[in-house]
């Protein structure tokens, strides 16, 4: 059964429910590739001994109805699990254990999943490379001293590198689509509202949304099944009717219209970046769907939108971590001596970066000329949207300018680290569902990824396009295990 | 409408300074939870035992809006005449501290739930009208205890979230006494509706005050210092005179008024500055993004219009009118809203023969001053409303005197007693079988002819004399007006 990692999560539930596999077999499997697997520094946390005995109990009293029957998953360390150290990638946070669950994992565990541990990723989710983790860089599954993009990059690497057969991500402004482009795997950013916030340690409260990372677009349909619900306890989720995404999956997107934005064609973008963008075109059309040429004007004023916005709402949401009641603490002559060593201590230079932006932007003096801007900025983008989805029902981007870059390469230049963001951040922005998807290689063997961006709630139509253009692409990742060796 | 407001002006040499007032009440909202947890919110818990994961600001822990808070402050904005806002927006107010553990506070700041109202002050010289500039809903902090460590500073959360309504009035108010009168009013207006219990000493009021001075006539305000902070109406009073005394002797040296926050002492009776404008806080107020801005319909507004009770305004127009009370008379009887209920069922249990005049009177005489010196509320009267009524109706059909009554009611006191019980075990009944009282005066006259001789001679004053010996000779009990009718006939 060396194979079991290898295989799909839909496979796994099958197998699991045929009894071809027991939920010990497959927890066995992932625990002792991910013991392998130190390497890539995915885990910041694992609870592979818990795994093991709630895996045992499944097999003993098996609830084969259910949708992630007996399945091991790692998640992104942003969500609070109960008992289990939450640390957000941060030192502030090292040594904090909530006492409670994040909604979104407690739906997966009600569903019979079973958690594996905790995935690194950035500091706060705020990266793009998992290079700001207090826990250090992730490795990633691609190359050696490559980064799996962020801030969900130990999401990404273990998806990828097989320590989980699917995870469950956050996505501020690209972090579950940038890193899964990055990695060669299918990344769903939900449409805000659609997932609960409640239990997830907060970045950017406007934008951030929880979402999964699949192997490919089958899982992740089933995944989001799961995590999607309305919950009272986040008074901006919304009640609306859900689909069940894995059942209804279909590749048949005959007739669809699909928006190429001219907008996303940047200066100092890569021709294989194009060139992957016209092969999707190509793949849409292959599928019988038509392309549209569309306008989204104000997409050059997305990336500077949200890095006001992201960093205003970061400062206000991180200020509770202050040493008083828990976390990290230094010692400090006073009160405000205790606060300012302990977010200078506790805080690694991104945060800090994004706390400092985010203050400026707010006070008084500035909030009419930046925040206030920036809003105002943000509702036109979000009409852009709505502008263009009166003529087509999808949007076909590029995920990423660029391929996965090196450890090191960009941590001195954050201005190129947040370019990364310039097609993701507009979904979020706007509130909007969008899938990456991996379409091709560039000239190094590193993957590419296409995003498809959806009309808000419409994550079966944006599921299904995925599904279609996947079987087109037939993409085949090129894990070589070098870290195992 | 708005009278002349009542003359309180600081005179120095030549010249008279008009004080000019403006008071941010914060009225902590009478409600079971907090304004975005479900914590209990009861006064004089153990530290820290009201406190959920949200009121703590744990990761990841998101405010969900009470609604039962949303329809306390709305109806408090109709008991002032105010316009309800349909669409109103939480903000953020960050600033660091101890006992505040979300590093902000969500409060109102652009778009407040209720806008522009009114209160009606009935002052001496006539009645006052003091405008409402906003109201808004807030979370209280937690509270830091300073004293009990001499290392060590102590955080009690158990306030932490708990709702407050911020009533913001406009620069209304002229004197330490309007003062007085509006707090009081504001406190009446929100027992009436049942929005804030008013209890100034558990914190549930408080005010920050501003004060400026101005010369008399003069049209522009001057500059405003805010005193922080000050829980009882006493020290608002003291703190107003002391500042715009402190202002004006500013200005008349030539010196000019610092616009800062100031601190009320209440042991050396003074304010002293706090922090200067230039020190103020950036608050960076931005919108709260975990919450919605929150929209209320015109029906759910209806609804609570129609569950708004009738408030002291109208109360008092109504006790005129129907009982014709007077003014002075109304506004005692309205001004708490307990009172105003023990006197209403005094009205309804006295039945169809009632003398309000007298019902009135002795509520505010007898039953205010055993009240006063037993310091009890109306609400825990030894004596109810039905017994109250039956001893004003013993009075009315003359089953006893007033006087007698008297020792009726202080026997009542224990126990609350029915007074128709205690007339008839003292046996303390007035007399009014004419007959018998016929009987006691002659043989009164028989007793002293002398003196009878003498009053129909025309000593008139004996008639005095006479009433007193028939009173005496009865216990106290007999009717004075038959004693006075019988003893004209048979002298």
């Amino acid at each position: 059964m060396s194979d079991i990692t290898k295989q799909s999560l839909t496979e796994l539930v099958e197998n699991i429910k045929n009894k071809k596999l027991s939920s010990r077999d497959v927890t066995k499997a992932f625990i002792d590739r991910s013991e392998k697997s130190e390497k890539l520094n995915a885990y910041i946390t694992n609870d592979f001994t818990s795994a093991l005995d709630k895996a045992k109990k499944f097999d003993q009293k098996p609830n084969f109805d259910l949708k992630l029957p007996g399945i091991p998953i790692a998640v992104k360390d942003l969500f609070c699990t109960k008992n289990i150290k939450t640390t957000a990638g941060s030192k502030i946070l090292n040594n904090f254990v909530p006492t409670y669950e994040s909604t979104v994992t407690e739906n997966i565990w009600n569903e019979g999943a079973i958690l594996l541990g905790k995935l690194n990723c950035d500091e706060f989710a705020m990266g793009s490379s998992n290079e700001t983790s207090f826990f250090g860089n992730v490795q990633s599954p691609i190359d050696r001293n490559l980064v799996p993009g962020g801030s969900s990059g130990g999401s990404a690497s273990a998806v990828a590198g097989q320590l989980s057969p699917v995870t469950i991500g956050t996505d501020t402004g690209g972090s579950i689509r940038q890193p899964a482009s990055f990695t060669g795997i299918v990344g769903l950013k939900p449409t805000y509202g659609s997932c609960s916030r409640y239990g997830i340690v907060a970045f950017a409260s406007s934008l951030d949304q929880a979402g999964p990372i699949a192997q490919n677009v089958k899982d992740c349909a089933l995944l989001h099944e799961v995590i999607s619900s309305y919950d009272p306890k986040d008074s901006t989720s919304i009640d609306f009717k859900r689909n069940h995404y894995s059942k209804e999956l279909i590749n048949n997107i005959k007739g669809k219209k699909i928006g190429i934005p001219k907008e996303y064609r940047v200066d100092g973008m890569p021709n294989e970046i194009e060139d992957l963008w016209q092969k999707g075109i190509q793949y849409i059309k292959d599928c019988g769907a038509v392309t549209i040429d569309i306008s989204l004007p104000n997409t050059s004023y997305a990336l500077p939108t949200y890095y006001i916005v992201a960093p205003a709402e970061a400062s206000s949401n991180l200020a509770r971590y202050d040493g008083v009641k828990y976390g990290f603490r230094a010692k400090g002559e006073n009160l405000i001596d205790m606060y300012e060593k302990t977010r200078s201590e506790g805080f690694g230079a991104e945060v800090q970066r994004r706390i400092m932006i985010g203050t400026y932007v707010l006070s008084s003096g500035y909030y009419d000329a930046y925040y206030l801007k920036a809003q105002k900025v943000r509702k036109l983008i979000k009409n852009d949207f709505d502008e263009a989805y009166k003529k087509v029902d999808a949007i076909l981007t590029p995920s990423t300018p660029s391929s996965a870059f090196k450890i090191g390469e960009k941590t001195n230049d954050p201005i190129s680290m947040y370019l990364n963001d310039i097609f993701t951040v507009p979904a979020n922005l706007a509130g909007l569902p969008g899938i990456s998807i991996p379409a091709g290689h560039d000239t190094k063997g590193y993957p590419l990824g296409l995003q498809i961006i959806g009309k808000a709630f419409d994550e079966q139509n944006i599921l299904n396009i995925a599904y279609a253009m996947e079987e087109k692409i037939n993409f085949k990742n090129r894990i070589t295990d070098w870290w195992i060796k | 409408m708005s009278k002349k407001d009542s003359e309180y002006l600081i005179n120095r040499k030549d010249n008279q300074y008009e004080v000019v007032i403006g008071l941010e009440v914060h009225a902590q909202v009478l409600s079971e939870s907090k304004l975005f947890s479900t914590s209990a919110t009861k006064f004089g818990a153990e530290p820290n035992t009201q406190v959920s994961l949200v009121d703590a600001a744990f990761p990841g822990m998101l405010p969900v809006i009470n609604e039962f808070c949303v329809k306390q402050a709305i109806k408090t904005g109709i008991g002032l005449n105010a316009k309800i806002n349909k669409r109103s927006v939480f903000d953020r107010k960050n600033y660091f501290y101890a006992d505040l553990p979300q590093g902000y506070q969500i409060s109102q700041f652009k778009d407040p739930i209720v806008g522009e109202g009114k209160v009606i002050l009935d002052m001496p010289n006539g009645q006052k009208d003091v405008g409402i500039e906003r109201l808004h809903l807030e979370q209280d902090a937690g509270k830091s205890i300073h004293d009990l460590d001499p290392q060590n500073t102590f955080v009690d959360l158990n306030r932490s979230g708990v709702a407050l309504m911020e009533i913001v009035s406009k620069p209304d108010l002229r004197s330490p006494d309007e003062v007085n009168a509006y707090i009081k009013k504001l406190r009446s207006i929100m027992r009436y509706l049942g929005t804030c219990d008013g209890n100034m000493q558990e914190g549930s009021l408080r005010a920050d005050v501003n004060v400026s001075v101005r010369l008399k006539g003069s049209k522009d305000f001057g500059t405003r210092c805010e005193i922080k902070n000050v829980n009882s109406i006493k020290f608002m009073q003291m703190a107003i005179e002391y500042e715009a005394n402190r202002q004006v002797d500013l200005i008349e040296e030539g010196k000019t008024i610092d616009q800062e926050t100031r601190l009320f002492d209440t042991k050396k009776n003074e304010t002293r500055s706090m922090r200067s404008k230039e020190d103020a806080h950036d608050y960076r107020y931005f919108p709260d993004p975990d919450l919605l801005p929150l929209e209320v319909s015109e029906k759910f507004i209806e609804e609570l219009k129609n569950d708004i009770p009738e408030l002291p305004d109208d109360k008092k127009k109504r006790f005129i009118e129907e009982f014709k009370l007077s003014s002075y008379e109304a506004n005692i009887l309205v001004s708490d809203i307990a009172t105003a209920k023990y006197f209403e069922e005094v009205i309804a249990k006295m039945g169809k023969n009632k003398d309000i005049k007298l019902a009135v009177n002795w509520i505010t005489g007898e039953l205010f001053a055993i009240l006063n010196s037993k310091g009890l509320e109306i609400s825990q009267s030894p004596v109810s409303a039905k017994n109250f009524a039956i001893l004003i109706n013993l009075i009315k059909n003359g089953t006893i005197s007033g006087k007698i009554a008297k020792t009726v009611f202080e026997l009542m006191i224990d126990g609350d007693k029915d007074p128709q019980k205690i007339v008839e075990e003292k046996g303390l009944k007035q007399q009014s079988d004419p007959k018998a009282l016929e009987a006691l005066i002659d043989k009164i006259i028989n007793d002293n002819r002398e003196k009878a001789i003498e009053y129909k001679q025309g000593k008139e004053k004996l008639f005095g004399f006479f009433v007193g010996q028939a009173m005496k000779a009865s216990g106290g009990k007999a009717n004075p007006q038959l004693i006075n009718e019988i003893l004209k006939k048979k002298l």
